[in-house]
């Protein structure tokens, strides 16, 4: 029983048959299970663990971090402030996932949250618990931390999970081997938009960029998803009107904001805005009638609230129940990242990270998540593949990749920076 | 009720007689549960025509008929309960405690019990249904889902698809006496008619695992292959295993296509085209045809299994997600 104190609230075992049940799942039969090796991989069978593994005694949990930098709380009144848990919601209900699963393969997990407050480092926070023995980082950070954190922690055999920068230099040149990238990078979302663009035969891009530099590598990226699929950027423009999203009603149109899309010839408006000052200004905006895409608009993630197919319902009414809220792409890349190790734990019977770390890149390792295929992390990056959902604000409007894109490995390396054309080498 | 009987009888009779000449199937009735349409519709197997439509809860999944073909089982999993319709009259008579959002259920071969899954839930629910009383709940993975019964009542098993295990409950003691983990994403489990073997289709795997009931290995993952389709389009849902053990029926998802798969040597034998996004099975009771639900193409197949081909598409209301063919 000891697992049933250590895993899960009692509220949760019912009626006469839980109990009984979970104690034969915890005794076991001996020797009672197995599985064929893998005949693909060759890997040993992934079987119950039940006969092999030693049973878990309380303290062995293992722990995954989760450090991130909460929301400042917003103004009394913002329609679209972000929840205070964003991010961390979704580590919750991975860690809550694993442990279901964990019942039959006696292993627990436990969430250890960080919550960094203004001024306190990331890499003193994750160095204390790396020498407490925590292997498993997910982490939603910016860039320079993600790769500070990653630094310190090198040698340690830890796995960092990036679950909230896309910067495609941590996948090139500044790559680590202890970092593993779940949110998609710029490439894989701009290269969405771009097959997206493909399928529609829109040809011409008018590029708008914003003043910071988030917003020029989201252009950059853009640019090359256009060489990529023979788009071409027709027209690129500075944002240069300020932050005027947060305008109201109130306040009059500005004149120049609109006509500076005057005159140009193009099929699809592209707006690099990563920080949501001013993107959602100009559809319905431009001097002629054009759609807009890019950080608003037509928007490439991970999540949106009205996917329901691949058991995406199960996974949106689960989360609705434990935050109350709908799931954001943050929650669902950190249940991603948490839900990685877990998956690695049940495939390979152990979570000790000197034999997952160096599966998560292995053939053999896959993880479902509500995408319909399973996903994988690149060897040569550590980037996760996956389709890109590709959304307007209330509906789904596509998948990546889209049909037709093929590729001699998966259709799913068609997004992002491919193996004959990474910089990163992995140390 | 007896009149009504007869007449079916000698409808039946009259089918055999007229099938007798032209190879048709007997008359049968297929219940299909369309889960964005919130009805099922009725489909007359000889016509191979809807002859009705009938409400019932929000999302309609699972859907199974009594020992007697009385009453029609649906899990109504957004509204938390299985009704039951009268299959004389369509109405829903009463409904069942199934516990939270029930999703695919299988019926004990002696009427009852009634072994539910419940999605949302991570458990199995066991369910009287002449009480109306759940006798156990069984805790499982993370969105259980597949149900098979032994041919002996003896083991259920339920697939989570999220913790990627077949659960063996020994149906006595409620208790899970096994965990067999199988590819990614299990959605079905189908035992042989012998008893002696588990299939196990794997959604996202695209593999089916073919579990020795006695040892519970898997001995065989069955794989497909279909050219001009991609692999991941490949999603095995629903099994169905002909009585004699000979052939096994898989459907494969988006893939949209049935495979035949030759039980002895685990090969496909052919893949047969039918609608989008194929998801469950069913024979008629005498198991001439096979009906297919194509989730995205609003519609069934009718599959000759004799002749392997594929003989009409019948349409139904929005998303079909389960078939269930009485003997009348």
């Amino acid at each position: 029983m000891l697992l049933a104190s250590a895993c899960m609230p009692l509220s949760t075992l019912r009626l006469l048959a839980a109990l009984s049940a979970l104690a034969a799942v915890v005794g076991g039969p001996p020797g009672a299970i197995a599985q064929e090796p893998k005949a693909e991989t060759g890997e040993p069978p992934p079987g119950s663990p039940t006969a092999q593994q030693p049973a878990a005694m309380p303290g062995s949990e293992t722990h995954v971090a989760f450090i991130y930098r909460p929301i400042p709380a917003p103004s009394s009144y913002d329609a679209e402030a972000e929840p205070e848990d964003l991010g961390v919601a979704g580590a919750r209900m991975a860690v809550k996932d694993n442990n279901t699963t964990g019942r039959f393969t006696k292993q627990t997990y436990s969430l250890d949250e960080v919550a960094l407050e203004e001024g306190r480092n990331a890499v003193d926070a994750a160095k204390e618990l790396a020498g407490k023995g925590v292997k498993y980082f997910v982490v939603a950070l910016p860039a320079a931390e993600v790769l500070a954190v990653a630094d310190a922690l090198k040698g340690d055999g830890v796995a960092v999970f990036n679950v909230g920068s896309p910067d495609d230099s941590l996948r090139g040149a500044e790559c680590r081997a202890n970092v593993f990238h779940v949110i998609p990078s710029r490439a894989m979302q701009t290269d969405a938009i771009a097959q997206y663009m493909t399928l529609m035969r829109w040809r011409k891009v008018f590029l708008i960029v914003g003043p910071s530099d988030r917003d020029k590598a989201y252009a950059e990226a853009m640019k090359n998803s256009a060489k990529k699929f023979g788009l071409k950027i027709t027209a690129e423009k500075p944002w240069t009107f300020g932050p005027l999203m947060k305008a109201r009603g109130d306040t009059p149109t500005r004149a120049e904001a609109m006509v500076f899309t005057r005159g140009l010839d193009y099929d699809l408006a592209v707006v690099a805005d990563e920080e949501q000052d001013w993107g959602e200004y100009v559809p319905y905006r431009t001097v002629d009638p054009r759609p807009v895409a890019g950080t608003a608009g037509l928007v490439a993630t991970t999540w949106h609230p009205t996917l329901e197919t691949w058991g995406a319902a199960q996974a949106q009414n689960r989360f609705r129940r434990l935050s109350g809220r709908l799931m954001r792409p943050l929650d669902y890349q950190a249940w991603a990242g948490v839900r990685s190790v877990g998956e690695a734990g049940t495939q390979k019977k152990t979570t000790d990270a000197a034999t997952l770390v160096p599966y998560f890149t292995e053939p053999g390792f896959g993880l479902p998540a509500y995408k319909g295929v399973s996903l994988s992390f690149r060897p040569w990056d550590h980037q996760l593949r996956q389709p890109i959902i590709v959304v307007q604000p209330k509906a789904m409007v596509s998948v990546a990749p889209e049909q037709g894109f093929i590729h001699q490995r998966t259709p799913l390396d068609t997004l992002g920076v491919d193996q004959p054309e990474t910089t990163c080498k992995l140390k | 009720m007896s009149g009504r009987l007869k007449a079916s009888v000698s409808v039946a009779m009259l089918a055999g007689t007229w099938l007798g000449l032209s190879g048709a199937a007997e008359a049968f009735t297929a219940y299909v549960s369309n889960e964005k349409g919130n009805s099922v519709t009725v489909i007359d197997t000889t016509t191979m025509a809807v002859t009705g439509t009938w409400k019932v809860g929000r999302r309609p999944r699972g859907i199974t008929l009594s020992k007697d073909d009385k009453e029609l089982f649906v899990c109504a999993s957004d509204d938390d309960r299985i009704d039951v319709l009268d299959t004389a009259t369509g109405k829903v008579v009463r409904s069942l405690r199934s516990g939270p959002d029930p999703e695919q259920f299988i019926l004990h071969s002696s009427g009852n019990p009634l072994y539910v899954a419940n999605e949302d839930d991570s458990q199995v629910t066991i369910l009287d249904i002449e009480k109306n009383k759940v006798l156990a709940e069984v805790p499982v993975g993370v969105e259980p889902e597949g149900m098979g019964l032994s041919p002996d009542g003896k083991i259920l098993v339920n697939t989570s698809e999220t913790t990627n295990m077949a659960h063996f409950i020994d149906t006595k003691t409620f208790e899970v006496i096994d965990n067999v983990l199988v590819d990614a994403r299990p959605r079905f489990a189908e035992f042989s008619g012998d008893g002696k073997m588990l299939w196990v289709s794997a959604e996202v795997g695209g593999t089916v695992s073919v579990i020795d009931v006695a040892t519970r290995k898997v001995v065989k993952k069955v794989t497909f292959k279909i050219p001009s389709v991609n692999d991941e389009q490949i999603q095995p849902v629903g099994v169905r295993i002909t009585k004699d053990g000979s052939k096994a029926f898989v459907a494969l998802g988006p893939a949209n296509r049935v495979a035949v798969v030759n039980t002895k040597t685990y090969e496909v034998e052919k893949y047969l085209p039918v609608g989008q996004r194929v998801w469950q099975l069913a024979f008629t009771p005498d198991e001439k045809q096979l009906y297919t639900t194509n989730g995205t193409s609003n519609d069934v197949s009718v599959i000759d299994v004799e002749s392997l081909k594929v003989v009409k598409s019948i349409q139904t209301g929005l998303l079909p997600w389960g078939v269930a063919i009485s003997k009348k």
